[in-house]
């Protein structure tokens, strides 16, 4: 038998509405009651936990841990060794790796790869069309028994409505989130970055907010007329907020999450033209900005997640429109956003900035994780709300660099990881 | 004049003071006089290496850059996207990085992606011309338009000018508005909805979409090629309706003032933008456009290649 009891911090479980300071315990991998510390036959680790809170261990519900295929951007060690770091016992990866993971052999593949190397939980999620093509549906059922915890398309969007209706419809059979990448090609074409005031000074292709509410309004409709969640993935538009928000009222199974990137910046750091400003959907404007936070503060936005996208230096070290999209955001999200949602803007409490990234998620995707249930794994993070820090590219766990935030200084951050009851990471 | 040059690139004109700008057609004024010289040649650049670097296939530009390097006696080489690496795989930065290497001092460069010449300034000692990039700027077109405007009324503050055509693809256009907003002058920027967006008020310019109003008040008129072959056929009907709604016809020069500049930065669509007639009449400036261009970019690459030692 190994113990761990981890002394005097703030527990925080949004799943049970705990806030308190008390001591938990962690026997044999996993949460035992705390009254069990005094029957031990040997001595626990013991975690001074003191002016720390301890929360259930973080969920990354969006991630890209990039293989197979594109081990030169990041693997499922490295990508679930930055998750440690930044406080997460649990990620998701998305699909749009080379195999697509869009076959149960590739999902075996992949299990059977973080099962030896990851240092962290790691779920698999599966394709919704053949080869993320958008127009034959992967075989999701098969997907499903091949332990897929939510379908999606990442970095495309099945733009064919039908075939996304019965994708909607098959996953609700076999009892999968379908998650989706917002994203109508026709009104987007070519765009590179927001279309606006900086799109129109720089010359550079411009991507409307109407192209991601366009397929958002598509979800609200398919999530009504086939009665199944629809997740709507990294929301960046005010228009996208407001239209979550009414149907959310109206009881309509649709939920969304933000990334980081989206709250702390806007299209205006594209005006150097430096590639680590080029994410898909891109930075919108400060209205955007201002909606989702709004979003956040009322609940209409829902889960908190990076969208970690790990590219290679000499990928983004290109011209503007030929770099690929996308920023590593593991190791800095939650100091983003517990500096940006708590400290900065007062936008909500700590305990529910834990619980959309733990309670939340973990409901979604219907996962046995986001808890400090008694029996429930023993995946825990310790976190330092008032601890200031600054982002060095250089430290990453990660195999890329493609960040824009080195050198800002932050104020909170993860400084334990704890998988199973074993320590995987600390500061 | 207490303005000193103190920049190694020209990477656009959004980023150059109204001082700065001047202090460029002053010094063109000095090379225009070159060019009216039995020998045409001055050694301001002897000794350095001039490269020209079109990624995006240029012949005018190109030609003007090159001539404007010889008459300052810089060793010249031109790469063009189908003899360059590129072609190979090769990234534009180790492109660049290995010109550096062979010690070029001023890298011209016209590239299809907005923003390269920003990329590639920021990692090259070299200094770098912007010969166009994108929709992005084309600064020495612009200044260009701004020293024949000079040249002809006189002055830039208070004139109304209004550029028509594809504003929305136009680097020509973007460069234009800058340096003209800069100088004083009043932009109105004339098209179809879909090519100019109301968006481009924010940038300080008024937007019509009615030539005939625009017209009788504009001191001049630069019109932009429509490049129909280029773009999306979402974004007008086609080029019957475009002339009959936008072209600079023989009846509607006949709006113009009589003191009104007709420029155009070619190459021309006759018949298209502009009536073939008109494009030759003698409110046409265009062929004075490439003559100051020649001068404007010798002052360019003098100016910034004193700075790149």
């Amino acid at each position: 038998m190994t113990a761990t009891v981890i002394r005097n911090g703030r527990v925080i479980d949004p799943a049970n509405k705990q806030d308190e300071i008390v001591d938990l315990l962690i026997i044999d991998g996993k949460i035992a009651d705390v009254s069990q510390l005094s029957t031990l036959n040997s001595q626990p680790e013991e975690i001074d936990a003191r002016d720390l809170i301890v929360c259930p261990g973080l969920i990354d519900m969006h991630v890209h841990l990039r293989e197979p295929g594109f081990s030169h951007k990041e693997t499922i060690e490295s990508g679930a060794r930055a998750a440690a770091a930044g406080g997460f016992t649990t990620v998701l990866c998305m699909p749009n790796t080379s195999p697509a993971a869009d076959n149960p052999s590739t999902i075996a593949w992949i299990k059977d790869r973080a099962a030896a190397v990851a240092c962290v939980n790691v779920l698999p999620s599966g394709a919704i069309s053949k080869n993320l093509g958008g127009e034959e549906l992967s075989p999701i059922g098969s997907l499903a028994q091949a332990g897929v915890v939510a379908i999606s398309d990442d970095g495309y969007c099945v733009q064919n409505h039908e075939v996304m209706r019965r994708a909607v419809e098959y996953a609700r059979m076999v009892g999968l989130p379908v998650l989706d990448h917002c994203q109508d090609y026709n009104l987007v074409g070519n765009g590179v970055v927001h279309e606006g005031y900086w799109s129109i000074l720089l010359g550079l292709p411009g991507w409307p907010a109407a192209g991601e509410e366009a397929m958002v309004m598509r979800n609200i409709l398919l999530a009504e007329l086939c009665d199944h969640h629809i997740h709507c993935q990294h929301i960046t538009t005010a228009g996208s907020v407001r239209l979550i928000r009414e149907a959310r009222a109206r009881g309509i199974k649709i939920s969304g999450e933000v990334c980081p990137h989206h709250i702390t910046l806007t299209d205006e750091a594209i005006q150097h033209f430096d590639t680590n400003y080029k994410m898909n959907p891109p930075l919108r404007s400060q209205t955007d900005v201002d909606a989702l936070l709004e979003g956040i503060a009322d609940g209409t936005l829902s889960i908190l997640c990076s969208d970690h996208a790990p590219h290679a230096e000499f990928e983004k070290e290109v011209e503007f429109d030929a770099a690929p999209f996308g920023i590593i955001g593991l190791e800095t999200e939650l100091g983003l956003f517990l500096d940006q949602l708590v400290h900065k803007h007062n936008k909500i409490d700590i305990a529910r900035v834990i619980a959309m990234y733990t309670v939340e998620p973990a409901r979604l995707l219907k996962i046995d994780a986001g808890t400090l249930s008694v029996g429930a794994r023993g995946d825990v993070t310790l976190v330092n709300p008032g601890l200031e820090w600054t982002v060095s590219v250089d430290r990453f766990e990660s195999a890329s660099r493609n960040s824009p935030f080195g050198g800002w200084k932050l104020k909170g951050r993860a400084v334990r990881t704890i998988v199973g009851g074993k320590t995987v990471w600390t500061l | 004049m207490t303005t000193r040059w103190t920049r190694k690139d020209l990477l656009g004109l959004r980023e150059l003071s109204a001082d700065e700008i001047n202090f460029i057609l002053e010094t063109a004024d000095a090379f225009k006089q070159v060019g009216t010289r039995e020998i045409k040649k001055v050694p301001a650049l002897r000794g350095k290496t001039l490269v020209n670097f079109f990624v995006e296939p240029s012949t005018r530009t190109r030609t003007s850059f090159e001539l404007a390097a010889f008459r300052l006696s810089a060793d010249v080489i031109n790469i063009s996207a189908t003899t360059s690496s590129l072609t190979k795989g090769e990234t534009l930065k180790d492109t660049a990085r290995n010109l550096q290497a062979l010690h070029a001092d001023i890298l011209v460069l016209r590239h299809s992606s907005a923003g390269a010449p920003q990329f590639l300034a920021n990692r090259l000692k070299a200094s770098v011309v912007n010969a166009g990039d994108g929709a992005h700027e084309h600064p020495t077109q612009a200044l260009l338009d701004l020293y024949t405007i000079r040249e002809r009324r006189g002055k830039i503050a208070e004139l109304r000018v209004a550029i028509i055509g594809d504003i929305l693809f136009s680097r020509v256009a973007r460069s234009n508005i800058f340096g003209l907003l800069k100088l004083g002058a009043r932009v109105t920027l004339v098209g179809p909805s879909t090519l100019v967006p109301r968006e481009f008020e924010k940038l300080g310019v008024e937007v019509s979409h009615k030539i005939d109003d625009v017209l009788p008040q504009a001191d001049v008129v630069n019109l932009l090629r429509i490049q129909h072959e280029r773009q999306r056929k979402e974004y007008f009907p086609g080029i019957g309706e475009y002339i009959r709604l936008f072209g600079l016809t023989k009846k509607r020069a006949k709006l113009l003032k009589p003191d009104c500049l007709i420029m155009h930065p070619g190459p021309i669509n006759r018949g298209v933008e502009i009536d073939s007639e008109v494009a030759d009449g003698l409110q046409s400036v265009i062929l004075d456009q490439v003559t100051n261009g020649l001068a404007v970019r010798m002052a360019v690459l003098y100016l910034c290649g004193g700075i790149a030692t």
